[in-house]
């Protein structure tokens, strides 16, 4: 239950001081819009002239478009690592952070959608996927859960958004009228009783449950596009568990860039300090010890065996000619990370900030590493080809357009943070509350 | 009724006849085919063996293509032969990841193609075009339910293989050893 009282009135103010369009804020989203233009101009020359404007040919038919799918849904695992994983476990350190973790899954999921778009080479058919869809390709179930985890993540960004709403809608003179309207409508009424609140705590409670499941069949089943051929490097029965824990890293690193961004830009330091950052930095750890694990697992095996398909695979990424960018991944991407993550010097927020991002790169390389080395190895001799056949290169084209994917996530995460609380109001609010209740009681 | 080929890799010389042939019949776009000649070599100097192989899809009866594709676009037809329905198919390349034979390949126009066994001329009572054009004679082509057909009788009396068989596709294109 929420008191109106000085504590509520503070932290609301705190909170919502940036919300709303400063010129700033303009400024960053035309910067972005004028990127996102220049792929979209890419795309449509794409859309013109079909797929040979990418560098994928006979050979190589899944590249960059592909690796950078499976990095857009690995990132918006977070939100379920963060708020159903922590929160139903009762870690009460995600509080604050947990909405920017939902911001981070629902941008994700939602571009990811589109990503597999641009692969398509008849993009005018995704019609068809409904129409005709077959439950026994892979295919399908990706786009079933791609959607399902989207709609849930979104109710769950949603739902505790609600009480916020109400609470702001009253506090918010510095705002544009169509905000203020905005938040008037999406507050459906909220006042504020023991039952609204009873009702959405439960709600919340289910979605944390069930999206649980659902977050780990989005990955499993994205995993399950390359596990289910036959292809060396991909023919593994560990694919599933391998690329969940990998998504936990990339997620994790995307949050903490995301409270780097927000605690400055929106002097938001009271809420997310020094010590969310330290958590942060150990959750990394975990995640990345496992991941390290999966990564042993999945190269040690078939090395150890050397079995005739593996070895030339195997060859090209240790010391042919991947190896530069196999290695950088594993140790800039995993195991430099972790050790110097393990030391507390390093898990304060600028050192987290940088070695975030440096993993966060690893880990959209890490996907190409991936998929790219495995279509170029195929079971049979590939002779009286043209070189373009042989080895796979992007073009700027399709750099232009995997660009424009991001950029557009970025869009989508600065509107959200930017137009609504990013720090949920009431849940500091009842924080606040219970503290001072408690040095009372001492 | 169950089509198959068999290529006498003794008797093939190389020459990509059936590669051009199979280009003009299908009207396959300029710097794609859907089959193609490989030599491959093994052994050492001066103990060499080279075998040479017209390839192409192999129409299995277990394909990981058709069981991966999310439209249906790829499906079996009469006589077992895989096909493509171009104006389902919405190009997303699962088929040709899960080729082990790397028989498919993404159209210009954005939908997947591959061999057909040449259906049109099929219909027609006649050979595929690769078949009918080869100088030595070294392709066959039949009912493999049919014993008398010309890829029957040759199977009977001749050792031969498949490719990559451990991937479990059952393949339909046989090489005469």
């Amino acid at each position: 239950m929420i008191k109106e009282n000085e504590n509520l009135e503070r932290i609301a103010k705190e909170i919502m001081r940036p919300v709303g369009l400063s010129k700033n804020f303009i400024l960053w989203m035309s910067f972005l819009g004028v990127i996102l233009a220049a792929s979209l101009v890419a795309y449509a020359i794409q859309l013109q002239n079909g797929l040979t404007v990418t560098g994928m040919r006979d050979y190589v038919s899944w590249g960059m478009y592909i690796a950078n799918f499976v990095f857009f849904v690995a990132t918006s695992l977070v939100g379920m690592l963060i708020t159903s994983v922590l929160g139903l476990t009762g870690i009460s350190w995600i509080k604050p952070i947990g909405r920017i973790a939902e911001i981070i899954a629902v941008a994700f999921a939602a571009v990811a959608g589109l990503v597999i778009v641009s692969d398509m080479g008849r993009p005018d058919r995704l019609i068809n996927v409904f129409m005709y869809g077959r439950i026994q390709s892979p295919i399908i179930w990706d786009v079933t859960v791609v959607i399902t985890y989207l709609t849930l993540s979104t109710l769950l960004y949603f739902l505790p958004l609600i009480p916020d709403l109400a609470i702001a809608k009253t506090r918010m003179d510095h705002c544009p009228v169509w905000l203020q309207k905005l938040y008037e409508i999406l507050s459906v009424k909220w006042g504020h009783t023991t039952e609204q609140y009873k009702i959405m705590l439960k709600s919340v409670r289910i979605l944390m449950v069930v999206i649980v499941p659902t977050a780990f069949a989005i990955h499993t089943v994205t995993s399950w596009l390359f596990a289910s051929t036959l292809r060396v490097g991909w023919d593994s029965t560990i694919f599933g568990p391998y690329f969940l824990t990998g998504a936990f890293v990339a997620g994790s690193a995307a949050v903490v860039i995301a409270m780097y961004v927000f605690r400055s830009s929106y002097k938001l330091e009271k809420y997310i300090t020094a010590f969310h950052f330290d958590k942060m930095g150990k959750l990394l750890v975990l995640t990345m010890l496992v991941y390290l694990y999966f990564n042993i697992n999945e190269y040690l095996v078939p090395a150890y065996k050397m079995k005739a398909a593996d070895a030339k695979h195997l060859h090209e990424l240790f010391v042919g000619s991947h190896a530069f960018l196999f290695w950088s991944v594993q140790l800039c991407g995993l195991i430099i990370p972790i050790i110097l993550l393990i030391f507390k010097p390093f898990r304060k927020p600028v050192p987290m900030l940088i070695l975030s991002i440096v993993i966060l790169i690893g880990a959209w390389f890490k996907r190409l590493i991936i998929v790219v080395p495995t279509m170029e190895e195929p079971f049979l001799p590939k002779q009286h080809v043209p070189h373009e056949f042989m080895v796979y290169t992007p073009t700027v084209i399709e750099s232009m357009i995997t660009i424009g994917t991001i950029v557009m996530a970025i869009m989508i995460i600065s509107i959200l943070s930017k137009l609504f609380p990013v720090i949920p109001i009431w849940e500091m609010a009842e924080e606040a509350e219970n503290e001072s209740e408690h040095k009372l009681n001492e | 009724m169950r089509y198959a080929m068999a290529i006498d890799t003794k008797k093939c010389v190389g020459c990509s006849d059936c590669v051009v042939a199979c280009q003009a019949e299908n009207n396959v776009p300029i710097g794609f085919c859907r089959d193609w000649v490989v030599e491959v070599t093994d052994g050492t100097y001066p103990e060499l063996e080279l075998e040479n192989r017209s390839e192409r899809c192999n129409h299995c009866e277990n394909s990981p293509c058709v069981r991966c594709c999310p439209t249906g676009a790829s499906h079996y037809a009469e006589g077992g032969i895989v096909l493509v329905t171009e104006d389902k198919c919405i190009g997303c390349s699962a088929c040709i990841t899960s080729c082990p034979y790397d028989a498919r390949y993404v159209h210009p126009k954005g939908y997947v193609d591959k061999c057909t066994f040449c259906v049109q001329r099929l219909k027609n009572g006649l050979k595929p075009a690769c078949v009918s054009v080869c100088p030595t004679k070294c392709m066959y082509f039949g009912d493999l339910e049919d014993p008398n057909s010309d890829v029957s009788k040759v199977l009977k009396t001749r050792k031969h293989k498949t490719l990559i068989p451990e991937a479990g596709t059952k393949p339909h294109l046989y090489f005469l050893i």
